[in-house]
């Protein structure tokens, strides 16, 4: 991309009208006053500051910086505290908004791969829905496994003090290997959320036609 | 002088009998007082004791009253006396509650209301009963000059008040800068979309009341006499003049944008595409008569994109523009935003600003121009590039700090400059650069032409707003009845400036209808007294007709002063800056004052009592020190208050009086002057220090220590401070000695 | 009959051999002494929890939360939900205010569940058990059961995030919410209401994917505790609770600390001073130990 044209791109109020349609509450992302008291409520942005905090992210939207905001790192570090959400003096549901942001970057497949909680949360849904209930022991093997064997071995090895100690707590069962909990109507689960898929996209994709 | 008779008394109630020897205090007024007729009463403000006194007025002929008791603040309406000179005593907030209920602190406390009885009955033979001012006018109609929105509300509220109104209009049409917009900011729920103006209403109001006279095309020529008495040359366009007596004046010449082509950094000035916010406001009004679609003026293509640049030369810490906020440009940049969302949402609108503020219910238009899409960019915009029919505008962005961050490919850029105010001549900087002599500056025109010696229009303030009590007196000028309202007196909006003009229109009614009884205006309302000068005795120079606050003195053509009393506020300045101390009211002067001063009794230097003189401001520092008596804060029994009219009134011969009779130390309290002056005469504590600030000489040639006189900047507020300070003072002087001159 | 009955949605977490099958254990104790009958949703089905969201999308993550409001309509008529976990309730509870908000999403969500046989035609009241503990019985009613109270024992409330925000406790504040210092007066010990982390975050899920960044806020969480003499730490929440307790190991190591503190259910201090026995507060459920409220659970009851 030549920089005129990153220039002509920019500050067009294109990617707002993207982000309203296609992102949950997306909408919202216009009525930021700009104020960062999000910024100055999230929990890891303190310890660890966020690369674009809610506010800035806010901004970019509006300055149409699609490519930086999509392959933002940032709003995988939602802990879902919801504390920007009650301090919030425009009443922003910033914490949807994050989680709809990160979703329509990875439904687009622009998330940066190896977020981990990018990879966890991925993780997580499939192994709730699966069966309709978590599997708490193949969830975490899943999280170790994730950069390959030898560094699952690692990782689990590292874990396995806090692993030991829930397992003499007898919270949690190895045996969940084996099966686990799971939904009676497993079949019904996922019947309903096939048809629950379909609807949204073709609802997404008739916002896109106008 | 005709013969006069005191009487003297003093009151029992309010604890004062048990506090004090008040037989004693009695035979005070009688001794050292010289008071023929001296009682006491248990309880003076009840109907009995009212009743006595006014008794003893017919069947005594008692002329002089001195009344021992409260504050002059307290019991006004027992102790009004209008046609006989009247002083007070104040035996209950400047003594007994001051001063702790013990054996130890009852002689020095029974001193203190000794000398204040000596005091009231010095006073009260220094003065007379005012007699009024007989050189009135009765003028009951207002000159309102401007008719914008301010003007056209003044006229109309003061119309339907029952006063004639005169209305100049410099231009041929009612209605201003409002008639020129296409709508307005909202005022009513939901505070959504801009809304009519309303200024077709308010001419058709004007037009249609016959009360109302109004001049278009018609300047004011000349300004002349005073509060009741104007004379008004008002002259139209055809050359002729028409001479109107007028009562009072509401000067509504409202404001002008700060010229865009001062800011060619800005695009202003470099493309018809890049404008002001009136311009923009050309550019809706002549879409709404066409197809509704704004266009760029370069091309006459629809508009698409527009970018709003905010505090476009305001704000400005450089020096060379204005330094202020106008507060209404925000909300008028969102109104202006919606023009274009309104009617189509697919241009893109921008407002880039460094704070948005839109106070009260322009959160809810904020919020709306949000709902609209309007994008609002938090940054500084630096440059404005016009190329053929676009432009590039190129801002710091605060929020992404980008210090590169720029918009392409806009259409049209709205600057938002500000209001500066049409305040006509600034007499002020006339007067400083007629003194170095060269530059000389294009003047503006002088709006009212006012014949005053000290210059033809209303004072003002740095930034070329009229100059006013911001707190206590908002509309009122430094011309006795002359005020100003809406833009002229400090940037505002459309709802502003009609809750001004309201507010303007009934001060300047008060205004004539106190001028024709001969009254003052605030804050010394319904006085009486104004100042008389013993023309044998003044030496013509000048100082009271430079120095009145209020232009209220001019000069004949001997340079004698020639005091026109309507105008006059009765502040005192031109009696304490009179050199040769021929300026006095009858019942407030030099000698009331200075009798008072010599009439405390002085202990000697072994007593170990010493003195110390209060001059207090009667409109911050007395009330300051009556309400610590009511919180009951004890301070110093050495201490002799004496309220004063202003700082501005004192005379520096009352504190060379006060030192050579052996005070040891002199406070005067005045309000803050300066740029953010809390002074009620404006400039009277400003003069009256700047006059003091040569007392050192005094004390260098009285062989004094410059301790002995103190200025203290008072706020009415001060109530636990200034006990504070005039406790620290007493002990200072502990540790400076007595004064040498005790005892002469 | 129960003086009180619910539909019960107890969460993955809680079921046996799952990392909060302490909770379970306690809260069931807990009820019988209150009278309250919790039954449970039949083939209730995970909430989705807010980690979810990457691919959770808006209308399947509130489909799955509806799943369960329908089987408690067809099974549990007119009971309200009430769920342990703070997630899960915040899921439903959610779910509920969308749906009642917007008549699409409604439509859509009834479209999906019908492909597993199901409808709503109620939307269920959705609690917490707190809720539940402080409006349905209140503070008189549950002190009237303490035989035992928990005296001498300093305890920092630790609220977190997901019972106190968006949502909380009715009348509490999401800044200082003060609930939780009220059941530890209750109780009997000794509450600590200046606690300054009671409202912090514990790192949520990131304490599985950046375990770096949630242990340092764990780590504020417990350094803050013991400042105040805590004993021990009291919270509602399952992930709040695991948090803290299960990686003081790590963060010991991580910051050279020496943390080994208690992190209790406000259920498991109740069941004790209701006067249950260890097992029934499942205090061996504990990866740290809490001794403190074993040797009182050890002692008799004075009835």
């Amino acid at each position: 991309m030549s920089a005129n044209t990153a220039v002509a791109e920019k500050y067009r109020n294109n990617f707002l009208k993207e982000i309203e349609e296609q992102v949950e509450m997306g909408d919202w992302v216009k009525m930021c006053m700009q104020c960062g008291v999000c910024s100055g409520s999230c929990p890891t942005n303190f310890q660890s500051a966020w690369e674009h905090p809610p506010q800035e992210l806010f901004m970019m939207i509006r300055a149409g910086k699609r490519e930086e905001v999509l392959t933002s790192s940032s709003m995988w570090n939602c802990t879902s505290c919801y504390n920007c959400i009650v301090r919030c003096p425009r009443k922003l549901p910033i914490t949807h908004i994050m989680h709809g942001i990160a979703e329509y970057a990875h439904r687009l497949g622009m998330a940066p791969k190896m977020q981990p909680t990018r990879f966890f949360s991925g993780l997580f849904w499939k192994n709730c829905t699966h069966t309709g209930r978590v599997n708490e022991l193949k969830l975490s093997m899943g999280l170790y496994f994730k950069d390959g064997f030898v560094q699952g071995i690692k990782n689990g090895m590292a874990m396995q003090s806090v692993a030991l100690g829930l397992v003499k707590a007898k919270r949690l069962n190895v045996m969940e290997l084996f099966g686990g909990h799971k939904c009676k109507d497993q079949k019904g689960v996922h019947a309903m959320l096939k048809k629950a898929y379909e609807i949204e996209r073709s609802r997404k994709t008739a916002k896109m036609a106008g | 002088m005709a013969d006069i008779k005191v009487a003297a008394y003093i009151c029992k109630g309010c604890g004062l009998g048990e506090r004090l020897d008040t037989d004693a205090l009695v035979k005070t007024a009688q001794k050292d007082g010289k008071v023929p007729l001296a009682k006491s009463h248990e309880f003076l403000c009840n109907a009995d004791g009212v009743a006595m006194i006014k008794n003893d007025i017919a069947n005594e002929g008692v002329t002089h009253i001195m009344i021992g008791a409260c504050s002059r603040r307290a019991k006004t309406e027992a102790f009004h006396f209008p046609e006989h000179a009247v002083a007070r005593a104040n035996l209950r907030e400047g003594v007994v509650w001051i001063r702790p209920d013990t054996e130890e602190a009852r002689e020095t406390t029974q001193e203190m209301a000794e000398d204040y009885i000596r005091m009231g009955c010095a006073e009260v033979k220094a003065m007379t009963a005012p007699a009024g001012n007989l050189n009135t006018g009765g003028s009951k109609t207002l000159l309102v000059v401007g008719g914008g929105v301010t003007g056209m509300t003044t006229a109309i509220e003061a119309s339907k008040t029952g006063y004639p109104v005169v209305l100049v209009e410099k231009s041929g049409a009612l209605g201003g800068w409002a008639g020129k917009l296409y709508k307005r900011t909202p005022v009513h729920e939901p505070y959504k979309s801009p809304a009519d103006t309303g200024v077709a209403d308010l001419v058709s109001q004007v037009q249609a009341d016959s009360n109302i006279k109004v001049y278009l095309n018609a300047t004011i020529a000349k300004t002349d006499g005073a509060p009741g008495r104007f004379v008004v040359d008002v002259a139209t366009e055809s050359g002729a003049t028409h001479t109107e007596d007028i009562g009072a004046i509401v000067q509504a010449t409202g404001f002008t944008l700060y010229d865009m082509n001062k800011l060619p950094e800005l695009g202003g000035g470099k493309s018809p595409n890049v404008v002001d916010q009136a311009g923009l406001e050309a550019l809706a009004a002549a879409a709404a008569e066409g197809d509704g679609v704004i266009r760029r003026p370069s091309d006459g293509q629809p508009v698409k994109s527009v970018v709003f640049v905010q505090c476009a030369g305001q704000r400005d810490t450089t020096g060379q523009h204005l330094s202020y906020c106008s507060g209404f440009c925000c909300n008028a940049s969102i109104k202006q935003a919606m023009y274009f969302k309104d009617t189509n949402p697919a241009v893109d609108t921008t407002i880039i600003y460094t704070d948005l503020r839109t106070p009260g219910n322009g959160e809810d238009f904020y919020r709306s121009a949000q709902e609209k899409g309007v994008i609002f960019t938090k940054g500084k915009v630096a440059e404005v590039l016009p190329t053929g029919n676009t432009s590039t505008v190129k801002f710091n962005d605060l929020i992404l700090g980008d210090t590169d961050a720029a918009m392409v490919d806009v259409d049209l850029v709205v600057l938002a400059t500000g209001q500066v105010a049409n305040s006509g001549i600034n007499i002020d900087a006339l007067a400083a650069t007629a003194e170095e002599e060269g530059a000389v500056e294009v003047k503006p025109i002088s709006i009212l032409n006012l014949t005053y010696r000290q210059g033809k229009d209303v004072p003002q303030l740095k930034q070329g707003f009229t100059d006013s009590h911001f707190i206590c007196f908002p509309y009122e000028t430094r011309r006795t009845g002359i005020y100003t309202a809406g833009p002229v007196r400090r940037p505002m909006d459309i709802a502003q400036a009609r809750e001004d003009a309201t507010g303007a229109a009934l001060k300047a009614i008060q205004a004539l209808e106190n001028a024709e009884l001969g009254r003052a205006a605030h804050p010394r309302s319904g006085d009486l007294s104004f100042p008389k000068v013993r023309l044998e005795g003044c030496t013509q120079c000048k100082r009271c007709t430079v120095e009145c606050p209020f232009g209220a003195i001019d000069e004949d053509e001997k340079r004698f002063p020639v005091f026109n009393e309507s105008r006059c506020r009765r502040c005192g300045t031109c009696m304490g800056a009179c050199p040769v101390r021929v300026i006095s009211f009858e019942n407030y002067s030099v000698n009331t004052v200075g009798a008072q001063i010599k009439a405390v009794d002085i202990p000697d230097e072994f007593s170990e009592k010493p003195r110390i003189l209060i001059l207090a401001c009667e409109n911050d520092a007395y009330p300051a020190l009556d309400m610590a008596g009511m919180n009951r804060i004890e301070y110093s029994a050495y201490v002799r208050t004496i309220p004063v009219r202003c700082l501005g009134s004192v005379n520096t011969i009352w504190i060379t009086d006060a030192l050579n009779a052996g005070y040891d130390g002199v406070m005067l309290m005045g309000c803050k002057s300066g740029d953010e002056y809390q002074c009620h005469f404006v400039k009277g504590s400003e003069l009256g220090r700047t006059r003091l600030s040569k007392i050192d000489d005094t004390l260098k040639t009285l062989n004094l220590e410059s301790e002995r006189v103190r200025d203290l900047e008072v706020a009415i507020t001060d109530i636990e401070r200034l006990p504070e300070m005039i406790n620290k003072y007493a002990a200072e002087l502990v540790a400076v000695g007595p004064s040498p001159f005790k005892g002469f | 009959m129960a003086k009180h009955e619910y539909a019960f949605y107890p969460g993955c977490s809680s079921q046996k051999g799952a990392s909060a099958s302490n909770y379970l254990t306690s809260v069931e104790s807990m009820c019988k002494t209150l009278d309250v009958k919790l039954t449970e949703i039949p083939d209730w089905n995970c909430c989705g929890a807010s980690i979810g969201y990457a691919e959770a999308g808006e209308l399947p993550r509130h489909v799955l939360n509806a799943r369960n409001f329908a089987l408690s309509e067809q099974h549990l008529p007119g009971q309200e939900i009430v769920a342990t976990c703070a997630a899960c309730w915040l899921g439903a509870r959610e779910t509920r205010e969308r749906l009642t908000h917007s008549d699409t999403l409604m439509a859509d969500t009834r479209e999906a569940l019908k492909e597993a046989g199901l409808t709503i035609n109620e939307m269920p009241n959705v609690r917490h058990m707190v809720e539940v503990l402080i409006e349905d019985l209140g503070f008189e009613e549950m002190a009237k059961h303490v035989v035992r109270p928990l005296e001498g024992v300093k305890i920092a409330g630790y609220v977190g995030c997901q019972t106190n925000r968006p949502f909380g406790v009715a009348g509490e504040s999401f800044e200082n919410p003060v609930y939780l210092d009220k059941m530890v007066e209750m109780v009997g010990a000794e509450s600590i209401p200046e606690y300054e982390q009671k409202v912090t975050c514990c790192g949520g899920a990131l304490a599985f994917s950046e375990p770096e960044k949630a242990q340092a806020q764990i780590k504020d969480i417990v350094e803050s505790a013991y400042d105040h003499g805590a004993d021990m730490i009291v919270t509602p929440c399952p992930l709040c609770q695991a948090n803290v307790e299960i990686y003081q190991g790590q963060i010991n190591k991580r910051y050279g600390t020496k943390f080994d503190i208690p992190v209790m259910y406000y259920s498991q201090l109740m069941v004790v001073a209701y006067g249950g026995s260890a097992k029934d507060a499942a205090l061996n459920g504990q990866v740290i130990k809490a001794r403190r409220l074993e040797e009182i659970a050890a002692k008799p009851v004075k009835r």
